[in-house]
């Protein structure tokens, strides 16, 4: 998905991005950590028409509601106190090789030196997952480890 | 005992009416500076009614009131918005400048003031007011507009023009020749820039002192030391103002944003006492005489604004509502037209009142026109979610 990125001088950014249905749909993210969500009418792409307003704390729930990826983000503030350290996410193709099969048997930590923390699996979220947990495709892995150790994991999960 | 009993009440009275007049004006989203220029002229000399008491604290509190006012300007600043600003819309900020100090210069060589005082005229018609804008396109939901940006970017290069303007405009308000003047503007823009370099390569020096993560300790440090620079400023006679301006140009990144955070009920209190402190100095019969130039000098600045961002939107690809949209956001003057009234206003008493009343207009006239532009541009919708 292409998002653009505008700058607001002294209010903060823009996001903006076309959904599958056509909405040119645009999100104001203030410096106070505010947001305000809006569409652009197919008529004037230039005047917003203002959706609903979010608060810091409104902001980060409605963005746990809608997924994964905040989780990583959350590790990614673990990850940043550790120098060299960052966090990922991999996703399990159903073409995988590991698709079906327990965690365990993709020796990931000991071919790597990542760990996998936590498998996204729809709206459901298993922390710490043990070596028998039974990968699905689809599932979104969370990885903390080296950039090289979280790629070497993205290649054994999609081989 | 009887001297602070006076002082508290007039102060805890002044104080109240503030509020009432501030809340109304938030009601029709308005900026409250007007309102408080117009209590500062029914308080002050020749005003309905004069508060002896509370007056001295006044006084204190306005020069408080510009230190803080230019801090926070300092603070707002980005260099990465900056930047940004600068690489699209330098010939905006270069029209704005002259189509809007322009009618400032003409009407200062035609009122007879003396050259500092024309020059601070023009910079008073030339500069937006950057806090009542960018309060005005929250309020009514403009943000997201694609004509924003524009207008955020020309306000920004105001800004950053100010950091260059004042020092300037100060040196030579301050009297003295041509040569004076000279090297004074060399050392104002030689301090400006060594305060961009301190910021850039020790920034994190000065910040880790300021920056405390108890508020409370932050809140006396930056002021503290902001008041201490401005201090020195005046010393050397670069004015306290821009002294404290460069505090703010200093400090970066979340000790900026914290500062702002802690700073922001200060401000508002002792600006607060700022605009009242004008409305004191301005007796309103002198106010009447300055309207028909003041008049004047509005419409050219309403025109003049207008043009300004009609030509920044169009350069940002924007339709015509739009650019009209862009135009009139931009037309309201405020604190800083009165702060460039306030350092000049020594050289010539003139400016008081035809300044005072030209942002009594503008601060007034500029929010009305923003807000109902996108009523008559778009009457067709409702506004709210309806769907196209």
């Amino acid at each position: 998905m292409d998002v653009n990125e505008v700058l607001l001088p002294g209010v903060g950014l823009r996001y903006e991005f076309t959904n599958a249905d056509g909405d040119r749909i645009g999100i104001v993210a203030r410096r106070e950590g505010n947001f305000e969500v809006i569409r652009y009418a197919a008529d004037d792409p230039d005047e917003a028409q203002p959706l609903f307003r979010l608060t810091t704390a409104e902001a980060d729930t409605v963005a746990e509601i809608l997924g994964a990826p905040r989780i990583a983000e959350r590790f990614a503030d673990l990850t940043r106190e550790v120098p060299g350290l960052s966090a990922g996410q991999v996703v399990v193709p159903a073409a995988s090789a590991h698709a079906g099969k327990p965690l365990g048997h993709t020796r990931a930590r000991t071919r790597t030196g990542a760990s996998i923390v936590a498998i996204v699996r729809g709206e459901d979220v298993i922390a710490s997952p043990m070596p028998e947990e039974v990968l699905w495709a689809g599932d979104v892995l969370v990885v903390i480890g080296t950039h090289d150790g979280i790629n070497g994991v993205r290649r054994i999960i999609e081989a | 005992m009887h001297t602070s009993l006076a002082l508290l009440l007039e102060l805890g009275v002044i104080l109240v009416g503030l509020s009432v007049l501030g809340a109304a004006a938030r009601r029709w989203s308005f900026s409250p500076v007007p309102l408080y220029l117009l209590a500062g002229l029914a308080l002050g000399n020749g005003g309905i009614a004069p508060v002896p008491a509370a007056g001295a604290f006044v006084e204190v509190g306005a020069s408080i009131g510009v230190v803080l006012l230019l801090l926070t300007l300092g603070l707002e600043f980005n260099t990465a918005e900056l930047t940004h600003s600068l690489r699209r819309h330098v010939p905006s900020a270069a029209l704005d400048l002259v189509l809007n100090a322009t009618p400032g210069l003409i009407a200062g060589w035609l009122l007879g003031l003396p050259w500092p005082g024309v020059l601070a005229l023009a910079g008073a018609t030339w500069v937006s007011s950057s806090g009542i804008i960018s309060r005005l396109l929250g309020d009514l939901r403009r943000l997201g507009n694609r004509e924003t940006p524009a207008v955020l970017a020309i306000l920004v290069m105001e800004d950053f023009a100010m950091a260059m303007y004042l020092p300037v405009l100060v040196v030579l308000a301050s009297g003295g020749s041509w040569w004076q003047a000279l090297i004074g503007v060399v050392i104002a823009i030689a301090s400006v820039t060594a305060a961009f370099t301190a910021s850039h390569r020790w920034g994190h020096h000065v910040n880790r002192w300021l920056a405390h993560p108890d508020d409370e300790q932050l809140m006396l440090r930056v002021l503290g030391t902001t008041l201490v620079v401005a201090a020195l400023a005046e010393l050397v006679s670069v004015s306290a103002a821009v002294g404290a301006f460069l505090v703010g140009l200093t400090l970066t990144g979340a000790t900026a944003e914290r500062a702002r955070a802690v700073l922001a009920p200060l401000r508002d209190l002792f600006a607060a006492a700022f605009f009242l402190a004008i409305g004191f100095a301005v007796s309103p019969a002198q106010l009447l005489p300055a309207l028909p130039a003041a008049s004047a000098l509005a419409l050219a600045g309403i025109l003049t604004k207008i043009a300004t961002g009609w030509y920044a939107a169009r350069r940002d690809g924007i339709a015509p509502r739009g650019r009209l949209r862009a135009g009139t956001a931009l037309i309201a003057r405020g604190e800083f037209s009165i702060v460039i009234m306030s350092l000049a206003g020594a050289t010539s008493p003139e400016l008081g009142p035809v300044v005072t009343a030209y942002v009594l207009l503008l601060a007034t006239i500029g929010p009305l026109i923003t807000r109902w532009s996108s009523d008559w541009l778009s009457p067709r919708r409702p506004r709210g979610l309806k769907s196209s």
